[in-house]
């Protein structure tokens, strides 16, 4: 016997789906500008959304921690609470927690130096000698911040905070006034503004605390650990769950991030509005596919009926009209997906945003193809229940 | 293969069928009786509207039975299920009046659409049973023409080849010559028959064209939904 792959070779038929579709290159070329249109509207909205909400946590994805402490009353990062510091010292307990960060998150006045207007820039601070960010974006400047009254400014905060970067680089002295004290700009850091704040700027623990002296003692906003190399983040992280008491949660850094950006989605109509966009393009979709396949089973309905008088099973045309459906699906992705490409390398270019192809988005836009081609299709379908055999004579 | 084949292909008896319902309802067939044998060529004739159709629509399974008993290829159709009938239906070839080829099809694909529905054939084996069917009915060089660029003669040729390509038992055809001139119409019955007879298939045509009703071995005719047997063939234009 041969392998069922050659078995089902042998056994083939006229691709009457295919020839269907190509001997009607006027009605296949507007199914493909249809799905294709249908394709680069979902790819756009749902592009831009993701965009928008990675924004949300471009410093969250920069921290350097396998877990992440946070109080249970933080809802987002424009709402940190604090919890006791003693709990991320506790955490320190665990034989595969190899060192924490403590780290400061608040909100506080930054005057423009220039036009002397105030505007709220997040702070961040924490123990110079400790690691905070990946990579090297502190570079070497850390070691600035161990002087009282010094910070290092996000140069790609928002243009309201000053001409900051331009004048340090310019060797000038820049000093600004934060939570009404005086402070000097020690350094530069690359970070980038988000949802919630227009700005960031990186202190020593010391300075954030003279800057906030009213807030509580021994109270963090954020607990950075580090597991040693090997360790199961999500089992550290049930096993601290377990030993901490209820005032603080615990997540892996990918849950961090995502709570964030489900604060966003969830409290933002962001999410609402793009959906709504990339599901326009799914109904225009449908529409479009629905028209093509209805009229192309109307017009072959003689044609189907002398196949099932012919002795064809009615579920070998319906599967002629579900193929026609794939054909359509399959043929139709793939103009989508270039155009989605190129879509996305002029919104990088243009605004910024973090936005690329990712595997998990070209999946859902092709599902969603898939669903209105094979959708269209099924109810396409029912009119091939008039194809009446006994007509035909 | 076919050494237990039924010497009689058709048998019907007192088939009747009638359309629409209550006040409205309007009797076609009445009583008809009749048996048809393997390898017989038989012509029905009679004016338009006296059933001849329906009758045709009945053998090909493609309606349901009223009354009466109906036996198609060894299948009683009376009570039959939509598959049984199928089933008939794939063992019978059908030639149309207005040819129903696929307008996307080539002559040769539209041919195979035929031999396709022959179970554990591979793809090359039904292939060249397309092929070999047109060049049977004389259209070899016309292997990858599409429907619309066929002559009327050639597109019925290339539906009798259809209808012969699944290897039927029994052929019906209704009006296969309407479409075509006399000298064509002529061509295509000559070929039918001659094919028919080769594999021992049983003919069942519906014509008006006093012209062919030479090939017939028996004629019927039918008016008022009775069927009558002649025996003397009229003279044909032979």
């Amino acid at each position: 016997m041969s392998p069922w792959p050659a078995q089902l070779w042998r056994s083939r038929r006229i691709p009457l789906a295919w020839l269907l579709l190509s001997r009607q290159p006027a009605r296949l070329a507007i199914a493909l500008a249809g799905i294709s249109f249908a394709g680069i509207l979902m790819f756009m909205q749902l592009g831009f959304r993701d965009g928008l909400f990675d924004a949300s946590v471009t410093i969250h994805r920069l921290f350097n921690a396998d877990l992440v402490l946070m109080s249970p009353r933080s809802m987002s990062s424009i709402s940190m609470a604090g919890f006791p510091e003693r709990r991320l010292i506790q955490s320190l307990a665990d034989p595969e927690v190899e060192d924490v960060t403590p780290v400061h998150w608040n909100f506080v006045l930054w005057r423009n130096p220039e036009t002397r207007t105030t505007r709220s820039i997040l702070a961040l601070g924490f123990e110079p000698s400790d690691p905070l960010f990946i990579d090297s974006i502190l570079a070497n400047q850390a070691a600035e911040l161990n002087q009282q009254g010094r910070v290092l400014f996000d140069e790609r905060s928002r243009a309201e905070f000053g001409p900051v970067g331009q004048w340090f680089r310019q060797g000038r002295l820049v000093e600004s006034e934060v939570a009404g004290q005086r402070l000097r700009v020690a350094g530069l850091v690359q970070l980038g503004p988000s949802f919630g704040a227009d700005g960031n700027m990186i202190t020593s623990r010391e300075t954030f605390r003279s800057l906030l002296p009213t807030s509580p003692h021994g109270s963090i906003e954020l607990g950075l650990i580090r597991l040693s190399p090997g360790a199961d983040p999500l089992q550290v992280a049930a096993r601290l769950k377990k030993q901490l008491p209820q005032d603080v949660s615990i997540f892996t850094k990918q849950q961090f991030i995502e709570f964030e950006k489900n604060y966003w989605r969830s409290s933002t109509a962001i999410g609402f509005i793009f959906t709504l966009g990339a599901a326009m393009g799914f109904v225009v979709g449908c529409v479009i596919v629905y028209q093509i396949l209805y009229s192309d089973v109307s017009d072959h309905l003689p044609e189907y009926a002398t196949l099932m008088a012919m002795g064809y099973k009615l579920t070998d045309l319906l599967g002629v009209v579900a193929r026609e459906g794939l054909l359509l699906a399959l043929i139709g992705y793939l103009p989508a997906y270039g155009a989605g490409e190129a879509l996305y390398a002029l919104i990088r270019n243009s605004t910024k945003l973090p936005v690329g192809m990712e595997l998990q988005r070209a999946l859902v836009v092709f599902s969603m193809i898939l669903v209105m081609c094979m959708g269209s299709a099924l109810l396409a379908m029912r009119k091939l229940a008039d194809a009446d055999p006994a007509e035909i004579f | 293969m076919d050494r237990s084949r039924p010497s009689t292909i058709i048998r019907a008896r007192q088939l009747c069928h009638s359309y629409g319902q209550g006040e409205l309802r309007r009797q076609v067939l009445q009583s008809i009786d009749l048996t048809i044998a393997a390898g017989e060529v038989v012509l029905l004739t009679g004016p338009s509207g006296c059933g001849k159709t329906t009758l045709l629509t009945l053998i090909g399974a493609l309606r349901t039975v009223q009354q009466g008993e109906l036996e198609v290829l060894g299948q009683s159709l009376q009570g039959a299920s939509r598959d049984q009938r199928r089933c008939v239906r794939q063992k019978i070839g059908m030639i149309f009046q207005g040819h129903n080829l696929l307008r996307c099809l080539t002559a040769e694909q539209n041919v195979q659409m035929g031999a396709d529905l022959l179970p554990q054939r591979s793809y090359a084996t039904r292939r060249g049973l397309a092929r070999e069917w047109l060049r049977a009915v004389g259209l070899e060089t016309e292997l990858g023409k599409l429907p619309h660029d066929l002559s009327g003669g050639q597109k019925q040729r290339v539906a009798i080849a259809r209808a012969l390509a699944a290897e039927p038992r029994l052929l019906l055809a209704d009006e296969p010559t309407a479409a075509l001139d006399s000298r064509t119409g002529r061509e295509v019955v000559d070929l039918l028959k001659s094919l028919a007879r080769d594999q021992g298939c049983g003919v069942l045509m519906v014509t008006h064209d006093p012209r062919i009703l030479d090939v017939a071995d028996r004629l019927l005719e039918m008016e008022d939904g009775q069927l009558q047997e002649t025996t003397v063939l009229p003279q044909a234009g032979r």
